[in-house]
């Protein structure tokens, strides 16, 4: 986004990140930075942010933008619009778009357009291989050099142990991650839901958690071998959890993330048949949710990846066997797990900040986003007292619905910063 | 006059007390149907749709017949003639038909749960004729009245096994259901890769991988229609091998009460999961099933769209 930017003095907000808690102070923003807690010249805008809680603006290391090709689901502008809203200062973008993301000049294009856009960063990902066709490698080098942070077939899982290995390879040289959907797409096979009990007696076909497992123990242990960073996407069962800290625990160079929804949804979300929680990989069950909660808290998880999955609403009209997987939650996922896990006193803030700003960027390779002097002015204020209702008529993402529609949660982003630059306010 | 069935969207639609009025209703429509002018005025003013996304002409004939035996209209709404075709969304197809004032829709559907989300979306009756794996209670219903009217016991002192790949079938859950919901010992057996353990979960149902340890003092035997693709996805070694371990024939029936009943959902592949003679023979209620399939049709819209009672 170009034009000049201005002198922003933030008043009276509460300023805390994953290891401190500042107090209260002004911060200023300006040239793009953090100018300090003074201006050094004549400020253009104040904002009163008394009662509210200042940190660096998030980072999701995973979303879906649909753009190109889909952008009926979302484009860039509302899918940075939503990232704004939902307290995201950076977001990368997976590559399965319409042309796949498998070529340098799609990347430039990409963030050149974003550049233009108010709203979150995009920093977008790269297919690993060719059309996500799993077979030929795409041009890694090139695709780091354009601008590509992450290397993913993601929505897809790389079916053929030899590619994974020799993408990996490449990874490994060039020093950027590799991220892996990993399920193994025979055991998947045409599973729309959890494998068990309730997938039983609904009559829906299963996702078995071995799916997970056996792909993760491959995944990882290439990680262990090539030396690549292998972050793994949105883990969903207790297995897979097992292998992580096992490969964790002999050095491997493997991180993970959780979804929201998986940590506050479990299978039994899909009784009432409604497509809008048919997800891939699918919600587990309530132990696999509690494992996850435990892996959260105990460290094992490096981070939040939202996996913002937008479709249309009449895709998610289509029965269950039809409809996409997905589920768009951008816009939610912070005051959810404020609410749910922050609020309800089983972790500190300072957890929920650290899953969403040091370890996002321990994955990708970045430096934590730190509001000191000098450091970009991505800033998100929010509110960690006032109810508001899930709201789907306020958001900006084209797809405006989802599972927690109407719920009433706390810790609503209510502006968002983006290189000194508002992108994003609520209305109070 | 009780109040009118909601939904029959699966067994769990139901109670005991339901079932047994529509069993009671069902005898009436039966009666019916022996008169020289089949047709009753029940249901004058009504429309029910019937609404195919998969092929099914015997069942879509079977409800439109029942409907109009009872003087409401009809319409069809089936695969390939319609805009059913067109790839719009499941929503779209039932709001364009909903504005015609349909009062009941009967729904065929590949994927399990598609009458559940009709329902959610009209003010209709909806009336499951077949979802993916997952229901078929009409089916179970004219089932559970056929073994009733042969004389079968009592349900809660019935044991009754549902043999062969239950992890298909709909016809399979909904008469676990129904069976169990009537107090029926419900034994599901089949091959370890057709039944799968999680069934177990379902209430009042055990599991049994031994045909003949299943077999063993039941007083229904309902061998489930195999289809040849289980060969491919690796869920059996062949027809063959199924038929040899799994065919409820002559030899495995006399394992059975000597007063067992045997039922099949049909179509049936003869001399795969269940031999000929048995099909054929004395204790066979295939044919009883057959005509049982419009008074209990009857009776389920009867239900629907007016009241519990006797017409």
């Amino acid at each position: 986004m170009t034009g000049p930017h201005e002198r922003i003095l933030l008043r009276g907000a509460r300023w805390v990140s994953a290891h401190a808690d500042e107090g209260v102070h002004d911060l200023v923003l300006a040239g793009g930075r953090i100018e300090g807690a003074t201006p050094d010249g004549p400020v253009d805008r104040e904002v009163d942010a008394t009662g509210l809680v200042g940190t660096a603006a998030f980072v999701d290391p995973h979303v879906h933008l649909r753009d190109p090709g889909f952008e009926a689901k979302e484009d860039l502008a509302s899918g940075l619009a939503a990232a704004a809203a939902g307290g995201y200062g950076t977001v990368v973008s997976m590559a399965n778009t319409d042309p796949v993301i498998d070529d340098p000049d799609l990347v430039r294009s990409l963030r050149e357009r974003a550049a233009a856009l108010p709203g979150a960063r995009l920093r977008p990902a790269a297919a690993l291989t060719m059309g996500l066709e799993g077979t030929r490698l795409s041009d890694a080098a090139g695709l780091v050099e354009a601008g590509a942070v992450l290397l993913t077939d993601d929505g897809i899982p790389v079916a053929n142990a030899e590619v994974m290995r020799r993408a990996a390879e490449w990874a490994a040289a060039l020093d950027v991650p590799i991220q892996t959907h990993s399920e193994d797409p025979d055991l998947r096979a045409d599973g729309v839901m959890h494998e068990g009990e309730v997938s039983e007696r609904l009559g829906l076909p299963g996702n078995p958690a071995a799916a997970e497992a056996v792909m993760v123990y491959r995944d990882a242990e290439i990680a262990r071998t090539t030396g690549a960073r292998v972050h793994i996407a949105h883990v969903t069962t207790r297995a897979a959890l097992e292998v992580i800290a096992f490969f964790k625990a002999r050095g491997a160079p493997v991180t993970c993330e959780v979804t929201p929804h998986h940590l506050t949804l479990d299978h039994t979300a899909l009784a009432d048949y409604d497509p809008i929680v048919k997800v891939a990989p699918p919600l587990r069950t309530p132990d696999d949710v509690a494992a996850l909660r435990e892996a959260v808290a105990s460290g094992l998880v490096d981070c939040i990846g939202t996996d913002h999955a937008p479709h249309t609403r009449s895709e998610k009209r289509m029965d269950l066997l039809t409809a996409p997987f997905g589920i768009a939650n951008l816009e939610v996922s912070v005051p959810l797990l404020y609410e749910r896990f922050v609020a309800s006193g089983d972790w500190p803030l300072a957890r929920l900040l650290e899953l969403l700003q040091d370890g996002p960027a321990r994955v990708l390779g970045w430096d934590a986003p730190r509001l000191e002097v000098g450091a970009p002015a991505d800033v998100v204020l929010l509110d960690l007292e006032t109810p508001r209702p899930v709201d789907p008529a306020t958001q900006r993402s084209k797809a405006a619905f989802g599972p927690w529609d109407g719920e009433v949660l706390r810790g609503w982003p209510m502006r968002t910063f983006v290189a000194g630059r508002e992108v994003f306010a609520r209305t109070p | 006059m009780s109040a009118p069935l909601a939904h029959l969207r699966d067994v769990g639609d139901l109670d005991e007390g339901r079932v047994h009025a529509l069993f009671d209703t069902t005898d009436v429509m039966a009666q019916v149907l022996e008169r020289p002018v089949k047709r009753v005025p029940a249901l004058q003013g009504f429309t029910v749709a019937t609404l195919f996304f998969e092929d099914s002409t015997r069942t879509r004939l079977s409800f439109e017949r029942a409907a109009r035996a009872q003087s409401a209209d009809v319409m069809t709404f089936a695969k390939g003639g319609t805009s059913l075709s067109k790839g719009e969304s499941l929503y779209d197809t039932v709001a364009t038909l909903a504005a015609l004032h349909v009062d009941a829709f009967v729904v065929r559907h590949p994927a399990a749960g598609a009458p559940h989300q009709v329902a959610r979306w009209t003010d209709a009756k909806v009336v499951n004729a077949g979802d993916g794996r997952h229901a078929h209670p009409t089916q179970a219903l004219l089932d559970a009245y056929a073994y009733r009217a042969a004389g079968g016991r009592p349900f809660d002192a019935t044991k009754v096994v549902i043999l062969g790949d239950v992890a298909h079938s709909r016809v399979a859950r909904s008469n676990a259901a129904l069976w169990a919901m009537l107090g029926a010992e419900v034994v599901l057996c089949g091959p370890p890769t057709l039944l799968p353990p999680a069934l177990a979960a379902l209430p009042g149902v055990t599991l049994e991988h031994d045909v003949e340890r299943a077999l063993e003092g039941a007083h229904a035997v309902m061998p489930l229609r195999l289809q040849r693709e289980r060969m491919d996805a690796a869920r059996i070694a062949s027809m063959a091998a199924y038929a040899r371990h799994y065919q409820l024939d002559a030899a495995r029936l006399a394992l059975a009460d000597p007063g067992a009943f045997v039922l099949h959902p049909g179509p049936m592949n003869r001399d795969v999961e269940i031999e000929g003679a048995v099909a054929d023979g004395p204790r066979s209620l295939v044919t009883a099933q057959v005509a049982a399939g419009l008074p209990v049709r009857m009776a389920v819209l009867y239900h629907l769209l007016v009241g519990k009672e006797a017409a």
